[in-house]
């Protein structure tokens, strides 16, 4: 309990990871708080990857955790970029109204 | 070592509650803060357990940009007054259940894969690139960068360009109406375009075409 270890580093990215993906599924409001879950689902991934990184002494994973940052910072970006040209369009970004592919 | 444990358990208590206040909370601007904090206490955590480069980039990138990115569209498009209903079922959402269960049973698997997962014993023979402990973390992640993952590095660059490229096309709008330079045509104008020699006669004043 007071000696920190890996499983510690993985449980707390695994609550992270659940929170991200309960914020996914019962979202009613618009879509930039869906946004916002992905990017919480990344920071899980990148907690994964750093403490397996340091735990077991290689440092091939911080490398990928920096791709993985640069992947979610251009992510963000067109989907923010989508979003606002889709406000401009239809007036809405709530999620319940958004059902122009009728799905 | 206490002491360790109590700032991990802090830590990890302040970024838990709020990436749940990120979800449930009634105001977006308001979740744009808590995952700001979420982003600002992963990244302490980074530092603490020795990835001081990855926690400061943590800090630029996710704190200064994409949350103020976020924080930016959020406030541009207006929707921080919308009341957002997060349980209020209206009608059609039966998707609540399901989606609790999914991501409790979610849960559930990734708690069962930590709890009953042990190394292999190769695995600690096969390190890629083992840690340096005489250099800094910048240093060795700098050495490795830019000499092993060099063509990951330069794609990842080319994967933010095209990003920059997408978001300004995505965005970009011809606005009728707007008076602007056109280098093109200030360039490739002519002289017999722009003057005109008359040979004005005494006392009889020039006409000008309007």
């Amino acid at each position: 309990m007071l000696s920190i270890g890996l499983g510690h580093y993985l449980t707390l990215a695994a609550i992270i990871f659940t929170i991200g993906i309960v914020g996914i599924f019962l979202n009613r409001k618009n879509i930039i708080v869906i946004l916002m879950s992905i990017e919480l689902i990344l920071l899980a991934v990148n907690i994964n990857l750093v403490s397996f990184s340091i735990f077991i002494n290689d440092l091939s994973g911080q490398v990928f955790t920096l791709f993985i940052l640069t992947v979610a910072a251009a992510e963000a970006a067109i989907g923010l970029a989508i979003i606002v040209v889709y406000y401009r369009n239809s007036g809405t970004i709530r999620v319940e109204e958004i059902d122009r592919l009728k799905g | 070592m206490i002491a360790h444990a109590i700032v991990f358990y802090i830590f990890s208590l302040i970024a838990i509650v709020s990436a749940i206040m990120v979800t449930v909370s009634k105001n977006t601007v308001n979740s744009v803060f808590f995952l700001i904090l979420d982003f600002i206490s992963i990244s302490c955590l980074f530092i603490m357990i020795g990835a001081e480069f990855l926690g400061m980039i943590m800090l630029i990138v996710y704190v200064g940009a994409v949350a103020v990115l976020f924080l930016f569209v959020v406030m541009m498009l207006n929707v921080a007054q919308q009341k957002n209903e997060w349980f209020n079922s209206s009608g059609r959402s039966s998707h609540i259940p399901v989606g609790l269960l999914v991501s409790i049973i979610i849960f559930f698997e990734l708690i069962i894969v930590i709890g009953g997962w042990k190394y292999k014993p190769e695995l600690l023979d096969s390190i890629a690139i083992e840690i340096n402990t005489d250099l800094t973390n910048t240093q060795s992640l700098g050495s490795v960068i830019y000499t092993d993952y060099i063509h990951l590095f330069q794609l990842s660059g080319m994967v933010l360009l095209v990003a920059m490229i997408g978001a300004i096309v995505l965005t970009f709008r011809q606005r009728s109406g707007v008076k602007r330079q056109s280098y093109l045509k200030q360039i490739s104008r002519d002289r017999k375009d722009g003057i005109e020699l008359v040979d004005v006669e005494n006392n009889k004043g020039v006409k000008i075409d309007a």
